[in-house]
C-alpha cells in the first residue's frame, strides 16, 4: 500500500501487436500538481518498476497537454479520458492505465485511431470551396448559428465516444458519434450543405447511423461536452427522410 | 522538368497545410510528413485569434497600421517588405477561412467580430471563441482531407523527418525519414521540400509548446548547411499557468477582453484576492503604461512582471506569480468569448476564473528566430523552403499576439507556389546514389544510439538542458551566464555520447526517437546562447541589463548562424535589415 508520500501506478504493457500484455507497477514520489502525463514523463527519466526492476519508458501518444489536440486518450482507472487533464490528486490509487480497448494496439498505451480520419473522409467532412483565390467574404451567419456550430467544431478526435459505445465494434462496423456529429456540423453550414445528400448517403446501410443503440455513453464521456446525442437524432432524422425520399424517387 | 511536381511538406500545422492546399490547387502532388496526425499539430494550441485589418469597428484601421504595429512591435528587426505583404494579405486570408467554415464569433449583424490584442490600439483580432488555432487548423485539415481523398495528397503520419537528401551540388532531392512505429528509415524523392515544423519549446524543457516542438528538423537542416537566423530572439509569454509537465498558455485574449494584471501592494499579503480592496492592489501595467495598459507587447509585459516579482518582491505568497483578473467581466461574455481557456484553467488548476483571479507567470512561448529564408520562403539550400514558426521572417525581435496564425498561413501560401515554381524549373538529379548514402548514414546513427552503453538517461539530460536554457537564455541575459551556458552545452554534448537507452527494441521505441531530437536540441541551443552573447544591445525580447538600449548602429542586423562541421559549432555573420518602408524610431509604449 502506498503511503501518503507516494503514488502507485499499474500500467498495462504490451511490446507490440504480436506480443501478449502484462502489468507493471510503479511508485513515484508525490508532489503537487501531478497528472498522468507528468507521471509518465517521470517514469521515462527513471524507468524502474516498483520492485526495483529496470524496464523501458512507456510508449503513449501525447502532444499539446492542454486537452485540445486529442492525442492522449487512454483508459484511466477503467474510464476513457485524456491523460493530460487527469490530475493524480483526483484519482483513486493504484492509478490503472490501459490503452483504449477498441482500437488496434501499437505499443503500451498507444493505439491506432486512424479509423476516425477514414470515416471523416467518407463522410466528406469539409466545406467544398471553389478555391483559395480571393472570392470575398464568407456567408453571413447570425450569432445563434455560430453558437450552434462552434461546440460541434470543437471535437478533438480523441475517440472516447467510440471507445465507450457498445455498438462500436467489428461486428457492426458502426461509424461512431464523432463522425455523425461532424456530418451535422457541415450539413448545417450554408456552403457545406451542398454535399448534404452525399454525407447522409454515407451514413446509410451497414455501419451507418442505424447501428446506434441510444446507449448515450458517448455524450456522457465526451471531454468537450459536445451534444452528440442531439447530433445523432438530428442526423438520424435527416437520413431517414432522405431514405424514404429515395424510395419514392426510384 | 516536372510538369506535375512532387513536393514534400514536413509538418502538418497551419503553415504546412496552407502550403499543401496551394500545391494541390496548382496541380502538384504532395507527400505530407508529420510526427502526429496533422489534426493534432501544435497550431491547435493557439487561442486568442488572428490579426487582419478589416476595419469593421469604424476605427479607421488599415493594413498599413497593422504593418506599422508589427514592425514597431518587433523593434525594427524584421525585413519590412514581406511583413507589409503579409499585412496586406491578412484580410483576404480571413475571408478565405470564413468561406472554409471557421466558426468565427459574430456581431449582432452577422459580421465577423474583432477584439483587441497586445501592441495595438485597434480591434483587429478575429477569433473563434478562445480556440482560434484549433478552428483554423481544422478548416485547413478538412480541405487537405478533401485533396487526400482525390489522390493529390499522400499523408505519412507517425513519421519523423531526419534529414534532407542533398546531391553533389548540395541541392535538395528529397528527405530521409523514420517510421515511428516500425522504426524503418527510408528516403523519399521530391522536386522540392517545404519545412513547416513549428517551434522549439522543448529546448527550454517546460514551455507552452506541444511535445513535438523540439526544433529537431530545423537543427538537422542547420547542421546540413541551412542558415539559422535570429536564434537569440525567444518570446516569453507573460501569462502562462505553471505546471508539472508543461506551462499552459493563458491567452492574451483574456486581457483583450478586459483582464487586469495586479499584485497586492503589501509584500506577503496572504488574504483571499477577492477580499483585497481596490486601493490595496497594484495594477502595475496600467500604472506604468497608461496608453496600452494591460495590452503592452509581450516582452514588455513579461519584463514588468519579472520586475514586480523579483525586484519589488511582490509575487503572490512570495512565489513567482501574479494575478490575472477577469472576475469583473460579465460571465456571459466570458463564456461566449473565452470559454476554451477558462475551461483549461478550471480543469488544470481547479479554480473557476470567473469567480477568482487566476495565478499566472511568464513562460517560454515562441521563437521569433528560425530558418533563414528569402522573400519567397526559400532557404539558402536550393530546393528547401520553410514556412511558419520554424522560419524567422515576420516578427523581428518580438512577435505581436495573433500575428503568428496569419504569418503561418501567409508563409505557407507563399512557400507552396514558390516550391512548385522551383520544381518546374529544375532538372532531374544526375544520380540516385545520394539517397542510399543518406539512409545508411541515418541507420548508423540509430544503431550507434541503440548500442551505446553509457550512463546518461536522455530524459534526465533534457531536464538539465531545459533548466539551463530557461535560466540564462530567456527574459534577462548576461554575457557571463551566456558564455557559461555555451560551455555547459559543450559538456552536455560530451555527455550525450555516453547516452544509454533503456529501450532497445525495434518497435515504437520512443527513447531512440527522443535521443535523436535531444542531440539536435543541443546543437541548436548553442546557436541561441552564442547569438544572444554576441548581440550587445537590448531589442524586443532580447534584454541585457548591461546594454539596456537598442543599438541600431551596430545591431540593426539579422544574425545568421551556419554550422561549421569541422569545428562542430556555429559560426556567425550579420546581414543588414531591409528598413526601406518605415524608418526605425525609438520603441516606447
Amino acid at each position: 500500500m502506498a503511503d501518503s508520500k507516494s503514488v502507485l501506478f499499474k500500467i498495462r504493457r504490451q511490446g507490440s501487436p504480436h506480443t501478449s500484455p502484462h502489468w507493471e507497477e510503479f511508485s513515484l514520489a508525490w508532489h503537487p500538481g501531478m497528472n498522468v502525463i507528468s507521471s509518465l514523463m517521470e517514469i521515462a527519466r527513471n524507468p524502474v518498476t516498483r520492485d526495483g526492476k529496470p524496464t523501458t519508458p512507456i510508449t503513449y501518444d501525447a502532444n499539446c497537454l492542454e486537452e485540445v489536440c486529442g492525442s492522449c486518450a487512454m483508459l484511466i482507472n477503467g474510464t476513457a479520458r485524456m491523460a493530460c487533464s487527469a490530475l493524480i490528486d483526483k484519482l483513486e490509487q493504484p492509478v490503472r492505465l490501459e490503452p483504449l480497448s477498441k482500437f488496434p494496439i501499437v505499443r503500451d498505451l498507444a493505439v491506432d485511431r486512424s479509423v476516425l480520419f477514414e470515416n471523416l473522409k467518407r463522410a466528406k467532412a469539409w466545406v467544398p470551396i471553389d478555391g483559395t483565390y480571393d472570392l470575398g467574404s464568407g456567408p453571413r451567419m447570425t450569432m445563434e448559428e455560430q453558437e450552434a456550430a462552434y461546440p460541434l467544431s470543437r471535437c478533438i478526435s480523441c475517440c472516447c465516444c467510440m471507445e465507450v459505445c457498445p455498438q462500436f465494434n467489428e461486428d457492426t462496423g458502426f461509424v461512431g458519434a464523432a463522425t455523425i456529429s461532424q456530418v451535422r456540423l457541415f450539413n448545417t453550414h450554408p456552403t457545406g450543405s451542398a454535399l448534404k445528400r452525399e454525407r447522409l448517403a454515407a451514413l446509410m446501410g451497414d455501419g451507418g447511423i442505424q447501428e446506434c443503440g441510444y446507449a448515450q455513453n458517448c455524450v456522457e464521456i465526451c471531454p468537450k461536452d459536445i451534444p452528440l446525442t442531439r447530433s445523432i437524432s438530428e442526423v438520424g432524422g435527416a437520413v431517414m427522410k432522405q431514405a424514404i425520399g429515395d424510395l419514392f424517387r426510384k | 522538368m516536372a510538369t506535375s511536381p512532387n513536393i514534400i511538406v514536413v509538418g502538418g500545422g497551419l503553415a504546412g497545410l496552407a502550403a499543401v492546399i496551394k500545391i494541390a490547387e496548382m496541380g502538384g502532388h504532395v507527400d505530407l510528413f508529420s510526427i502526429v496526425p496533422v489534426k493534432r499539430s501544435h497550431s491547435v494550441c493557439a487561442q486568442g485569434g488572428i490579426n487582419a485589418a478589416k476595419n469593421l469597428k469604424g476605427e479607421g484601421d488599415s493594413t498599413w497600421q497593422h504593418f506599422d504595429d508589427t514592425v514597431y512591435g518587433g523593434d525594427f528587426l524584421a525585413n519590412q517588405p514581406p511583413v507589409k505583404a503579409m499585412c496586406d494579405a491578412a484580410p483576404g486570408i480571413i475571408d478565405l477561412l470564413d468561406r472554409m467554415g471557421v466558426p468565427f464569433n459574430r456581431t449582432p449583424e452577422g459580421l465577423l467580430d474583432f477584439r483587441r490584442f497586445g501592441g495595438t490600439l485597434y480591434n483587429r483580432t478575429a477569433f473563434a471563441g478562445a480556440t482560434t488555432g484549433q478552428q483554423l487548423l481544422y478548416a485547413l485539415d478538412e480541405q487537405v482531407r478533401r485533396y487526400e481523398s482525390e489522390g493529390k495528397v499522400t499523408k505519412y503520419e507517425h513519421w519523423e523527418f531526419l534529414s534532407a537528401v542533398l546531391d553533389g551540388n548540395r541541392a535538395c532531392r528529397g528527405i530521409c525519414a523514420m517510421d515511428l512505429r516500425s522504426m524503418e528509415v527510408r528516403t523519399f524523392p521530391a522536386d522540392a521540400i517545404i519545412i513547416a515544423t513549428g517551434g522549439i519549446g522543448a529546448i527550454f524543457g517546460k514551455s507552452t509548446n506541444s511535445v513535438v516542438c523540439t526544433g529537431s528538423a530545423q537543427s538537422a537542416l542547420y547542421q546540413q548547411g541551412c542558415y539559422y537566423a535570429n536564434g537569440e530572439f525567444i518570446q516569453v509569454h507573460p501569462t502562462s499557468i505553471p505546471g508539472e509537465d508543461k506551462l499552459r498558455l493563458m491567452s492574451e485574449s483574456a486581457r483583450g477582453e478586459g483582464g487586469r494584471v495586479w499584485v497586492p501592494k503589501a509584500s506577503g499579503d496572504t488574504r483571499d484576492p477577492k477580499s483585497i480592496p481596490e486601493s490595496e492592489r497594484w495594477y502595475f501595467l496600467e500604472e506604468w503604461y497608461p496608453k496600452y495598459g494591460n495590452l503592452v507587447p509581450r516582452d514588455v509585459a513579461t519584463r514588468a512582471i519579472f520586475k514586480v516579482v523579483y525586484e519589488h518582491n511582490l509575487g503572490i505568497d512570495g512565489k513567482p506569480m501574479v494575478y490575472l483578473d477577469l472576475t469583473h467581466v460579465d460571465r456571459k461574455i466570458l463564456d461566449r468569448k473565452l470559454e476554451g481557456i477558462l475551461e483549461i484553467y478550471e480543469k488544470f488548476v481547479g479554480d473557476d476564473p470567473r469567480d477568482t483571479p487566476m495565478k499566472i507567470f511568464p513562460g517560454m512561448h515562441y521563437t521569433m528566430g528560425g530558418m533563414w529564408v528569402d522573400f519567397k520562403q526559400a532557404t539558402n539550400v536550393p530546393g528547401i523552403f520553410a514556412a511558419g514558426e520554424c522560419e524567422y521572417q515576420y516578427h523581428g525581435a518580438n512577435r505581436l499576439g495573433a500575428n503568428s496564425l496569419v504569418s503561418c498561413i501567409f508563409g505557407g501560401f507563399i512557400a507552396g507556389p514558390a516550391a512548385v515554381q522551383y520544381a518546374r524549373g529544375t532538372s532531374a538529379a544526375a544520380t540516385n546514389g545520394h539517397f542510399d548514402t543518406e539512409r545508411k548514414h541515418q541507420e548508423e546513427n540509430n544503431a550507434m544510439l541503440m548500442k551505446s552503453e553509457g550512463d546518461e538517461n536522455p530524459f534526465r539530460l533534457w531536464q538539465e538542458l531545459g533548466e539551463l536554457m530557461t535560466k540564462n537564455c530567456t527574459v534577462i541575459r548576461y554575457n557571463k551566464n551566456l558564455q557559461e551556458t555555451d560551455g555547459k552545452l559543450v559538456e552536455f554534448l560530451e555527455r550525450f555520447r555516453r547516452i544509454n537507452l533503456s529501450d532497445r527494441t525495434q518497435w515504437a521505441n520512443t527513447s531512440v526517437v527522443f535521443a535523436r531530437q535531444l542531440y539536435n536540441m543541443l546543437q541548436l541551443s548553442r546557436v541561441i546562447a552564442q547569438g544572444a552573447a554576441m548581440r550587445d544591445e537590448s531589442r524586443g525580447a532580447h534584454y541585457k541589463p548591461d546594454f539596456p538600449e537598442r543599438d541600431d548602429k551596430n545591431f540593426l542586423k539579422t544574425t545568421k548562424a551556419s554550422f561549421a562541421p569541422d569545428a562542430d559549432e556555429p559560426k556567425f555573420e550579420f546581414e543588414p535589415v531591409d528598413v526601406s518602408l518605415i524608418p526605425p524610431r525609438p520603441r516606447k509604449y
